[in-house]
């Protein structure tokens, strides 16, 4: 508080009750600025944005539905999200929670075995000029181009899809883990060199927190990753899933259901990487 | 009789990128147990070589140090290290940063109570139980320095070794802790080697002063025996005339051995 008033003046104040209080902004009108300040200038190009679009396919033979079309096309599947008719015909939250539950396996798959290979992979100078090269490669082979691989070695489509989000998301999550590793103060490592701490000790006690920093980079560039790789391959693998509802829109010629598919692809992905934000942030206290 | 802790015929050479480079040449130093010594030289004549030779982080090219007749050829803790940036894990509170050390190194001896109580008790000797559940980040230079300490005697080493370890934090900080230094050492009876550029503090707290030429091929080229009764109290040192003696002894010292560098 930044005013300090007597009981008497609180009685007083609400006996006057209509009378103007003094000009000095009040906390709560300081927050809503706040408030203002962050959610109106994106507010405002959004609507810049959504305008310029809808002058610019009004016309007859625009290709695209202008926004208005969309919200009308698509409003029963943004209502009901959660409509079930069996087979693939669901609603958008069940495409997107498949989608999702194939991110969340690989991804924790590509999480653990890319803060471990990273971790090993930094306390050995050999073992990073042996590997750097080859992940430096590997890690610019598009998502897709692993698919055939992957089904060839799996021969179902849900593994290969997983199997697609693990060695598309890995790389980062190693190549990071490896330059923290590699950055930990020379301090630390003294300090553990004078404890005797064993390489599990070292590595639980001091590697892993000193790292927390780059590992989570390596996670949201891994995330991001992950989502692009699962909507590009559930496009090919079919199935539930929100690659697979473009591409079925597509077929269908289904613009407008394609553009709010686009929406909440992008908007989900936004999500996940506020989401590792977060966590890194909690983690590293 | 061997002493407790032999220095004999140090030399090391590192190997760089623009060749070879002869930091120590043949230095010898014997030290008795509760001994203190401080070692105290130019800038960049070797005193941290020296110490991390000790500390067993780094290896000497020849000569070695023998600790209680044992060969020193890895860290241990008991050789505990105060670093000259305290060297905390910055992701650890005061008390875990202690426990870290004190878990590790007295996990077979102390049971989870008395492990507990000792990581208190050290924390207590250098007044810092107050803030034991805060991290490094949110205490001064000078209170990271106490809870290296703490953590470095909570090793109960056989030797501590200290390099610079006050030499970040302002004079009256600095007075404070080599004041706290001095009487846990006395009381403890630790044998210390603490490294410094200070003279004060060399004279103020050490039973022999070390003191290095320059390098390359640095060495031990004065020791200064220091006979001043215990307890020694600053202000009242201030004029007493043996004090002064030894201060300017080194003064003269480190003045006639000024760095090349500085000569030019
Ligand atoms: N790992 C190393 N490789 C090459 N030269 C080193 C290394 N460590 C120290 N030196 C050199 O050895 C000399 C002594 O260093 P140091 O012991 O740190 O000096 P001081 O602690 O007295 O300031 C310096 O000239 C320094 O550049
Ligand atoms: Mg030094």
């Amino acid at each position: 508080m930044t005013m300090v008033t007597t009981p008497t003046q609180i009685k007083e104040a609400a006996e006057a009750a209509p009378v103007s209080r003094p000009s000095a902004p009040s906390e709560m009108t300081k927050k809503i600025r706040h408030v203002a300040a962050i959610t109106l200038p994106p507010l405002i190009g959004l609507i810049i944005l959504l305008g310029l679009w809808e002058l610019a396919c009004q016309t007859k033979g625009a290709m695209l539905p202008p926004p208005s079309k969309v919200l009308a096309d698509t409003k029963e599947l943004i209502l009901d999200p959660f409509f079930d008719n069996g087979g693939t015909d669901k609603g958008l939250f069940w495409h997107l929670s498949a989608s999702l539950q194939r991110v969340a396996m690989g991804f924790s798959l590509s999480a653990v075995v890319g803060i471990l290979l990273g971790m090993v992979i930094g306390q050995s100078q050999l073992a990073m000029r042996a590997l750097d090269p080859i992940f430096q490669v590997l890690r610019t082979v598009p998502p897709l181009a692993w698919l055939p691989i992957s089904l060839a070695a799996f021969k179902a489509a849900d593994p290969s899809a997983i199997f697609v989000i693990f060695i598309t998301s890995v790389w980062p999550i190693i190549l990071n883990t490896a330059v923290g590793v590699r950055n930990i103060p020379q301090d630390y490592r003294n300090v553990a060199a004078v404890l005797r701490l064993s390489p599990v000790e070292f590595f639980a006690k001091i590697a892993m927190p000193a790292s927390v920093p780059y590992i989570f980079t390596g996670l949201k560039i891994g995330i991001g990753l992950s989502w692009l790789a699962i909507v590009a391959a559930e496009m090919l693998i079919g199935g539930v899933g929100i690659g697979f509802f473009i591409w079925d829109a597509w077929n269908s010629s289904l613009m407008s259901e394609i553009i709010l598919a686009l929406v909440y692809v992008g908007l989900v992905g936004f999500a996940l990487d506020r989401l590792i934000t977060v966590i890194g942030k909690k983690v590293s206290g | 009789m061997s002493a407790y802790l032999s220095i004999d015929d140090v030399g090391i050479t590192f190997q760089t990128e623009k060749g070879s480079f002869r930091a120590l040449d043949h230095v010898n130093l014997k030290v008795d147990k509760g001994e203190f010594i401080s070692i105290i030289g130019h800038s960049g004549c070797g005193k941290s070589t020296i110490l991390n030779i000790v500390a067993g982080l780094l290896q000497a090219t020849e000569g070695g140090v023998l600790l209680e007749n044992r060969e020193v050829d890895s860290p241990g803790p008991d050789r505990a290290v105060v670093f000259q940036n305290h060297s905390l894990l910055p992701w650890l509170s005061v008390y875990d940063n202690v426990a870290l050390a004190v878990d590790k190194v007295h996990s077979k001896t102390k049971s989870k109570e008395e492990r507990h109580a000792w990581i208190m008790h050290n924390l207590q000797l250098v007044r810092m139980d107050h803030a034991k559940d805060k991290r490094p980040g949110e205490i001064s230079g000078g209170m990271k320095q106490r809870v290296g300490i703490a953590r470095a005697l909570a090793m109960e080493p056989k030797v501590l070794l200290l390099d610079e370890p006050f030499g970040a934090l302002d004079a009256l900080t600095r007075a404070h802790l080599q004041d706290s230094l001095l009487e846990i050492q006395r009381r403890l009876g630790n044998t210390v080697m603490m490294i410094t550029h200070d003279v004060d503090e060399a004279v103020l707290l050490s039973d022999r002063i070390v003191m290095m030429s320059n390098g390359p091929a640095a060495t031990i080229a004065q020791v200064l025996k220091v006979d001043l009764a215990h307890p020694r109290r600053r202000v009242e040192l201030a004029d007493d005339p043996t004090y002064n003696h030894y201060r300017a002894e080194v003064l003269r010292f480190l003045h006639g051995h000024a760095p090349a560098s500085v000569a030019a």
